[in-house]
């Protein structure tokens, strides 16, 4: 067991030094840096300047080698719009796209089994069909697309009802609830901590229960309920075809036809004996989806005005900050091939044949 | 002499125990495939709603009563984002008809809508194509050589495979310059892996077939080999990802587009009109629904296509129902 996870780890790490190749060679190699952050009247004068301050004059391979050398020790440079260190903002930013993307798998696991099992065990009826058809729907809709209809329906056209709900931003204008850490009374001294703490304080959820404010509490999770709805969909179809299809796969095994020749229980032959043998797929599902769960946060942070880290990604986008671009790409493709790492060696703990090989 | 009556006889017999056989139409896999198709009433669903895309691509300057970039200042009494006006449902005669409203910029919204149809027919397409074709050919060499190459281009297409594809076709469009062809080109790219592996593994798992030392042994050389014995072979998967990935192909450009790095303003694709009214969405939510729904239309019919020719093609599944 140790050996296949000690062999998972190191077979991921050619895949991490690709990675840096792919994104340096993007960065640098591919098109003119000069050009593309400062745009195509730059004169020659001005990019030799440019290129020079920026290091981009050096041998490529000098390049290369500071450049991994940079990562390793988590410097991602300094952003040529906002004039900060990259790692500075994306710390600031993330708890923010961090309790997005937790509400929007929260919303996809416990809507989308469910879904997928009676889809499963009520085949061809009504409910399956109905449910297999939104479930293609959703996989066809795009994310930017739902997240505008949503703030229209929830924010305009239900206005003055119970289901209202505001269309943008992470807590109401006002309502700005101090750090739990400062309610506290805490004093740290070491400069980690102190950052840790403010991470801490970032997750808006989190620190509205640690300083016990739930008129902040259910603020914050108002706002996050749309956003979560409009990421969450894709992962949600997906769990829910995924559900049902390896639902289906065990429920015509011949342990489960034993199990009901034994007599049991609907109910157990469905959870307790299907079930947990139909976890395995959904665990690789789940794990890819927080993939494209962090590609439609770009585009939902947006619309919804959330200052995650997708927010600032649009931002860099549309004001050609590439070192940000660049650097994002590195850090959420590595935070990737973590996850899938994770979703791997957990199957050793899923599935016992893992274990044997 | 008798030598021949029995002679006739015999072939006579033959004749007979032949007809006795079955006289079924020979089984073929694209035959059963197409049946299994028609049968699966989502797949034609799909098959239809495509089909009526098409022909709206197709007679799109037909359908559309405007130009999709004609400005209708001066021309008619419109403003701009101007409510849809459908004569059937109780709009006044007098006033010009538009299905799907007016835009920000005083053009015809529904002539845009039309006319995006083409644009995203054809960015599926085109996408999907070049990436089989890279994709195809990187799998084979792959599979069949072996080795060093096969070690060498896998371990690219896992690299590649290890971004989440948006975020790598957004650093692509970065580093190339927004437009069309360079967003075109970074899908494309993207979903070049998916087409390697798959094509490589069933190269790997014919390559050792003996119709192919068959062939071998006849002679024929790699490059026949490769294109008339195991690639025909490895054509199913391939179609089934290749309909999915269309679906995938349109999703991406609509959110290239959206983001600015895709189709510019005024080319009517869209993602990019969608994006240029997501600001008034409370005021002219007709101009963003109508957009993204034609989106939601083009996309479910792939993905509906994809699935039921998955499960059409499926050799296993064709056993099963028989």
């Amino acid at each position: 067991m140790l050996t296949y996870i000690t062999r998972r780890i190191l077979s991921s790490i050619p895949v991490l030094f690709g990675i840096l190749i792919v994104t340096f060679v993007l960065a640098r190699a591919l098109g003119d840096p000069c050009r593309a952050m400062l745009g195509e009247k730059a004169t020659p004068a001005v990019c030799l300047e440019f290129n020079h301050k920026y290091g981009f004059d050096k041998p490529i391979l000098t390049q290369f080698v500071e450049y991994v050398g940079q990562i390793a020790r988590g410097d991602f440079g300094v952003s040529i719009r906002y004039g900060r260190p990259v790692t500075e903002m994306m710390v600031e930013r993330l708890p923010t796209t961090l309790e997005l993307a937790f509400a929007a798998m929260f919303f996809a696991v416990i809507l989308g089994i469910p879904l997928g099992i009676i889809s499963a065990v009520r085949q061809n009826s009504a409910v399956d069909i109905s449910t297999m058809l939104v479930a293609n729907i959703g996989i066809s809709m795009p994310v930017f697309w739902l997240g505008l209809m949503l703030a229209y329906i929830f924010a305009l056209l239900l206005k003055g009802t119970p289901f209202q709900l505001p269309p943008s931003g992470r807590l109401s204008p006002g309502m700005s609830p101090d750090p739990f850490y400062v309610v506290w009374g805490l004093n740290v001294a070491s400069k980690g901590a102190t950052s840790a703490l403010e991470f801490i304080s970032r997750l808006n959820m989190v620190n509205a229960i640690l300083i016990w404010r739930w008129d902040v509490f259910f603020d914050a999770l108002k706002h996050i309920i749309l956003p979560a709805i409009a990421v969450g969909t894709i992962p949600l179809a997906l769990i829910a075809r995924m559900t049902r299809s390896s639902m289906l796969d065990v429920l015509g095994t011949d342990y489960i036809r034993t199990a009901r020749a034994k007599g049991a229980s609907r109910y157990a032959q469905v959870m307790k004996h299907s079930f947990r043998n139909a976890l395995l797929p959904l665990v690789t599902i789940i794990g890819l989806s927080l993939g494209s769960l962090l590609g439609g946060a770009v585009l939902t942070e947006t619309i919804f005005n959330l200052s995650g880290v997708g927010k600032i990604l649009y931002d860099a986008i549309t004001a050609r900050d590439y070192i940000i671009v660049q650097s994002f790409t590195v850090v959420i493709a590595i935070f990737f091939v973590v996850l899938n790492l994770i979703v791997d060696i957990s199957y050793v703990y899923l599935d016992p044949r893992v274990r044997l090989d | 002499m008798s030598e021949f009556i029995q002679d006739t006889s015999a072939s006579e017999m033959a004749k007979l125990q032949a007809e006795k056989l079955s006289s079924d139409k020979p089984v073929s896999l694209w035959g059963t495939a197409r049946r299994r198709l028609f049968k699966r009433k989502s797949a034609v669903l799909g098959m239809v709603i495509l089909a009526l895309l098409l022909l709206i691509a197709i007679f799109a300057p037909l359908i559309a009563p405007y130009d999709p970039q004609q400005v209708l200042i001066g021309i008619e009494a419109v403003k701009a984002r101007q409510a849809p006006c459908i004569h059937l449902l109780g709009c006044p005669a007098d006033q010009p008809q538009h299905i799907m409203g007016i835009d920000g910029n005083v053009r015809d919204e529904f002539s845009r809508v039309i006319y995006g149809a083409r644009l995203s027919l054809i960015i599926g397409f085109t996408t999907v194509t070049f990436a089989i074709i890279i994709g195809t050919a990187i799998g084979a060499l792959a599979g069949y050589l072996g080795g060093g190459v096969d070690n060498v281009l896998m371990r690219f297409m896992d690299v590649l495979l290890a971004f989440p594809s948006l975020l790598l076709a957004i650093a692509l469009v970065t580093s190339l310059g927004p437009g069309l062809t360079n967003a075109l080109l970074a899908i494309a790219i993207v979903s070049i892996p998916a087409y390697a592996r798959v094509t490589r593994s069933a190269v790997l798992s014919t390559r050792e077939m003996d119709f192919v030392a068959a062939s071998r042994a006849l002679g024929g050389n790699t490059l026949y080999i490769l294109f008339k014995r195991i690639l025909p072979n490895s054509l199913t998967p391939l179609i089934v990802i290749g309909t999915l990935g269309i679906a995938t192909a349109i999703l991406d450009a609509a959110a290239l587009s959206f983001l600015g790095l895709g189709a510019q303003p005024p080319t009517p694709e869209w993602g990019s009109m969608l994006s240029a009214e997501r600001n008034q969405v409370f005021t002219a939510p007709y101009l963003v629904f109508y957009p993204g729904l034609f989106i939601i239309l083009v996309v479910l019919s792939f993905n509906l296509m994809g699935d039921g020719l998955r499960d059409a093609l499926d050799p296993r599944l064709a056993m099963k129902s028989k």
